[in-house]
């Protein structure tokens, strides 16, 4: 298996605008995991979620068509809250405990 | 480490075959009858001498065999070339038989892929395909069954009879109820029921494949009951009431035969105890491995089949770790795909689909080879966390 030390992720990337699940906010944080493979994606946003304050959002931009799958599985299982899927493919998570 | 290397030789000497949904190893019975056979079995059965009447003879008594055993006739029952081509056969030819009648035809999200593709074609070629979804446990949502096929246009309905990658046995009969109060066929795909369960009654057209009860590659079931609006989609051709071009590998059509005879006499004792042995795998693979996720129906599913995903897990590293300890299992996790895409059933069913793992039991997997895999599985989950760095995650 190869899994990257540094999981890619961009803080200080320009995000866009506000997506229907996240209105009238950005996300605290933005995960890049274009190009990865799952379940790097997944492991990406395990890494990091629970670094965040209670509440944050994170938003995972993943083109692994298994991503689709496997975020919301992922929040399901560790009790996150999985707020939505965009084209992009960008996916937002909120950390909820 | 001597310990170590008695054991490394115990599993590199007595591989453990856990992947019967794909193919179960050949039956003792299937054997016998394929060598015998071959004597016999070579000749055109259509030609008039007295090779090919020894030829007839052989074809014959396999279908009569395998009609009886299905509890249909004989004339309703035609050989294939495999059990892929069988499910082509069926989806197209029952979209065909009823073209005046539309072009929609309605499936489950967690079709064979052999089914989806048939169903591609349709599509390519103007027709429309209708996806009915299933819940996380697998299983039809029924009220969207019946809606689409009371829909317009429709002209057949496909649905698997239990999911070959999960396990979750489908509401067959009540699917077949809604399709019947509308006149729409139903092909069901049995080609894990066959030879193990009794199959459900209430289709128009079913699918079987051979090699999944231990019988030969290369030999696939249709059956299309009396009265069905169904035409062969292919070229015409007289062989096996036209329903499916080509000559049959009669050896192993015989074979075929007397391996579900013996695999349908044995089916209730083989169900009951490797029903045991998956309900073993789910409880300790959810008790002994850290973040796994078993699923499908814990109840309603097939005897001998049981699908898990670890998190954090590569699916292809997990499967040459498990060949590597002598464990044939398959995947639904994308990097072992072809196409580098997740199993569509997981998908349909919103479960994890990395680190995917089906286990898939046959007649001769013992207790000890269940035991084995479940002793070994959760320290080489643990191998590959670690190795991964994703440990405590």
């Amino acid at each position: 298996m190869n899994v990257p030390d540094a999981t890619g992720d961009t803080p200080d990337r320009p995000v866009g605008g506000a997506s229907s699940d996240l209105p009238g906010q950005l996300p605290d944080e933005v995960l890049d995991c274009l190009g990865q493979r799952c379940p790097l994606p997944v492991i990406a946003l395990a890494r990091r979620l629970p670094e965040l304050p209670v509440g944050a959002v994170v938003r995972v931009l993943a083109d692994d068509p298994a991503a689709a799958v496997d975020i919301p599985a992922w929040c399901r299982m560790r009790g996150q809250e999985f707020l939505g899927a965009h084209p992009g493919p960008t996916y937002h998570i909120r950390r909820t405990h | 480490m001597p310990t170590e290397a008695i054991a490394w030789a115990d599993v590199t000497s007595s591989p453990v075959y856990l992947d019967a949904a794909t193919a179960a190893p050949l039956h003792p019975v299937a054997r016998q009858a394929l060598l015998a056979a071959l004597d016999d079995g070579w000749a055109d059965p259509d030609r008039l001498y007295s090779q090919a009447r020894r030829a007839r003879h052989l074809l014959d008594a396999a279908r009569e065999a395998t009609a009886d055993t299905l509890g249909v006739r004989p004339d309703e029952l035609s050989f294939t070339a495999s059990g892929t081509s069988a499910a082509h056969t069926a989806v197209l030819g029952g979209l065909r038989g009823r073209r005046r009648a539309g072009r929609v035809l309605v499936h489950s999200a967690i079709e064979h892929s052999a089914v989806l593709h048939a169903a591609e074609q349709h599509v390519a070629g103007g027709g429309t395909a209708v996806e009915v979804p299933v819940d996380r446990l697998g299983r039809l949502d029924l009220d969207a069954w019946s809606a689409a096929v009371t829909g317009a246009e429709v002209a057949s309905a496909a649905l698997i009879a239990a999911s070959h990658e999960v396990g979750t046995v489908q509401p067959v009969e009540a699917a077949a109820a809604a399709c019947a109060r509308v006149g729409v066929p139903l092909y069901v795909d049995a080609a894990q029921l066959v030879g193990r369960v009794p199959v459900p009654s209430g289709w128009s057209v079913l699918t079987a494949s051979a090699r999944k009860w231990g019988g030969p590659p290369g030999v696939g079931l249709l059956v299309v009951r009396k009265g069905t609006r169904w035409e062969s989609p292919w070229p015409a051709d007289e062989r096996e009431s036209g329903r499916t071009p080509g000559t049959l590998n009669l050896p192993a059509v015989v074979a075929a035969a007397a391996s579900l005879r013996a695999a349908t006499a044995d089916a209730a004792a083989q169900a009951t105890r490797l029903s045991a042995l998956v309900d073993r795998i789910r409880a300790r693979v959810a008790a002994e491995v850290p973040d796994v996720e078993v699923v499908g129906d814990p109840e309603h599913r097939l005897p001998h089949l049981v699908t898990f995903s670890c998190l954090y897990v590569d699916g292809e590293a997990l499967l040459h770790a498990l060949d590597r300890r002598g464990f044939a299992v398959s995947s639904g996790s994308s990097c072992t795909s072809s196409t580098l895409r997740p199993s569509h059933v997981l998908e349909a069913m919103g479960v994890l689909s990395h680190g995917n793992v089906r286990v898939s039991l046959h007649t001769g997997n013992t207790e000890a080879d269940v035991e084995r895999f479940l002793t070994e599985l959760p320290g080489i989950v643990a191998d590959l966390r670690e190795q991964a760095g994703v440990t405590g995650l």
